[in-house]
């Protein structure tokens, strides 16, 4: 702050403080269902606040900020309404949008200031576009992925993480040359074409199991972009909303890192998808069990307790709305029937609980991993739909196996285990899984929504 | 910036951090994903400063870039805030009593 302000800019900064005020308490009421709705009234009136009190400054050119502001909302709405089953992507792609915002307006302040930039100021700015620019890229790259628009198998090549460390470096040369000679503009393109090339080299590797740490990873960099931005143009107003975007992302990925049991700043650098040599370990044809649409439903109506375990095999199948019909039959015949989810089940953190609140099954039957592991024992069958690793015994007891240590649903430790699944083929990581060979598992062949419809009709059907 | 106001927007920006932190820490797993949809609007914020840019229209550059950048944060606040609005709508309890939201 330089002088007095004028009576406007006072207006104007007293506005955005109480934005930041909402914004906070916004975020504040999402710790429960109950009032989370109210976080987002929170949030709306921040927002127009802001927006409003930004328009107060004098000397504006209101036609094109209305023409600009109308073209988003046309975009924005319908990325709004997309279906459930795409909201990963739409995150991704959001994800790419927010950085966008940013590293246009950090490319532009460049070159408007430039060479009248203080060492501090290049150096965060610098930040500003080389971290916007990375996750610009790597947000497509993950929205493709997860749109199918690109393959999903991981690409792994020899020296990935030496090629993407020179790439880093190479940007970061070039801010500090920029630092030392802001008058060098022709530099500062490179800086960006580098950040966007290693945004896609980043996610390049990452197969759709890592989804929900890259995600909320490519969050946390897009808050951390912002607050840049903020510190560019001295904006506190944006350096708060950058440093919760920031903490939120970077809080979610720690959490799923440790769900998957990699260090933290093992995924800060990138350095996970890493080859999985699947361990095909040995030929020999070991025994499974499988049974019917009728063995499964009469098994499951003459349960006491139920524990249904989703994974993303329920969501590609779309069978969210079956599971509903089943969680009815079943809860209609006193029998006890609660959702356990793992943290990095699906493709985004809390993938399946938006999957199943659609299908309107209620959040109190939707019980966190840690929480719900030691009813097991005590459970007469658990059902597993299209979940697989997360469900993998050997994360226990095979230290040689790839997930060895990562937490996991102890189904195994239930009376009954039904797995629904296509076939034999192992998961997305490549791992084989021993919980399908154990004597009290029994292996329901067949598409996800039609073999949890088949039970249902099973259950109506005998039920008069 | 003056070496001042960068020391107040390290301050301001440190206990954001903090808050963000404790605040997110409490919110429940159940709503992670609209707590990214909620967070990703509000980040979008970053549209006053690309406003400003069109606003002031100092060079086209700064104009066609900020045009492109409010496009891209209001389409990320009117979506985020539209789909956040949806998901939370569809989470219900099985008691009815947690039903009425007055406290």
């Amino acid at each position: 702050m330089t002088s007095e302000l004028g009576a406007t800019q006072v207006i104007i900064e007293l506005l955005y403080l109480i934005a930041s005020v909402l914004f906070i308490l916004s975020l504040k009421w999402m710790s429960s269902p109950t009032t989370a709705r109210h976080g987002i009234w929170a949030g709306e009136a921040g927002m127009v606040l802001a927006i409003g009190g930004t328009l107060l400054n004098h000397g504006m050119d209101y036609r094109l900020i209305a023409i600009a502001l109308v073209l988003g909302t046309i975009i924005g709405v319908p990325l709004g309404r997309v279906a459930m089953t795409a909201v990963p992507q739409r995150t991704a792609l959001s994800h790419a949008f927010g950085a966008l915002c940013v590293t246009l307006v950090g490319s532009a302040e460049y070159y408007l200031r430039a060479p009248d930039i203080s060492p501090f100021m290049m150096s965060v700015l610098s930040l500003e576009v080389i971290l916007g620019g990375l996750t610009v890229a790597g947000s497509l790259m993950a929205a493709g992925k997860l749109q199918e628009i690109l393959p999903q198998r991981p690409l792994t090549y020899k020296g990935q993480n030496l090629v993407n460390f020179v790439l880093l470096a190479g940007a970061v040369a070039i801010a500090v040359s920029l630092v030392l000679h802001p008058e060098a503009r022709s530099l500062f393109p490179f800086m960006i074409l580098i950040a966007l090339a290693f945004g896609v080299l980043l996610i390049i590797p990452i197969g759709g199991a890592d989804m929900p740490t890259v995600i909320s990873l490519l969050n946390g960099y897009a808050g951390l972009s912002a607050a840049a931005m903020g510190f560019v143009l001295n904006s506190k107003l944006l350096i708060i909303a950058g440093a919760l975007d920031g903490s939120s992302g970077l809080i979610l990925s720690i959490i799923m890192s440790k769900a998957m049991n990699r260090s933290f700043s093992n995924v800060l650098f990138g350095a996970f998808g890493q080859v999985q040599t699947s361990a095909t370990a040995g030929e020999e044809v070991r025994p499974i069990r499988s049974a019917t649409p009728e063995e499964a439903a009469a098994i499951l109506s003459a349960a006491n307790r139920v524990i249904v375990v989703p994974g993303y095999g329920m969501a590609v199948a779309q069978a969210q709305h079956k599971v509903r019909e089943l969680y009815d039959g079943l809860t209609k015949r006193g029998v006890e029937v609660r959702f356990a989810i793992h943290p990095v089940a699906g493709r985004m953190p809390g993938h399946m609980n938006v999957l199943l609140a659609e299908a309107d099954i209620p959040y109190d039957r939707l019980i966190e991993m840690d929480e719900i592991n030691g009813d097991f024992p005590q459970t007469d069958v658990a059902l597993v739909i299209g979940a697989n690793d997360v469900t993998n015994p050997a994360a226990r007891t095979d230290m040689s196996s790839p997930i060895y240590g990562m937490p996991i649903l102890d189904v195994d430790k239930s009376h009954t285990v039904m797995v629904i699944k296509r076939s034999m083929n192992p998961g997305f990581a490549g791992i084989d899984n021993p919980l399908y060979h154990l004597d009290n598992t029994l292996m329901l062949f067949g598409d996800a929504k039609a073999f949890v419809g088949s039970i249902v009709r099973e259950l109506s059907g005998g039920h008069s | 910036m003056n070496s001042s106001s960068l020391i107040n927007a390290l301050f301001i920006f440190v206990l954001a951090g903090f808050i963000g932190f404790e605040v997110i820490r409490r919110v429940s797993p159940l709503l992670h994903t609209p707590l990214m949809s909620l967070t990703n609007a509000l980040d979008a914020i970053a549209v006053v400063g690309a406003i400003v840019l069109v606003g002031e229209h100092k060079s086209t550059l700064a104009t066609a870039f900020g045009f492109i950048a409010v496009v891209a944060a209001t389409s990320n606040i009117v979506g985020g805030f539209v789909i956040t609005d949806r998901m939370l709508k569809m989470f219900k309890s099985s008691r009815p009593a947690a039903k009425p939201a007055a406290k």
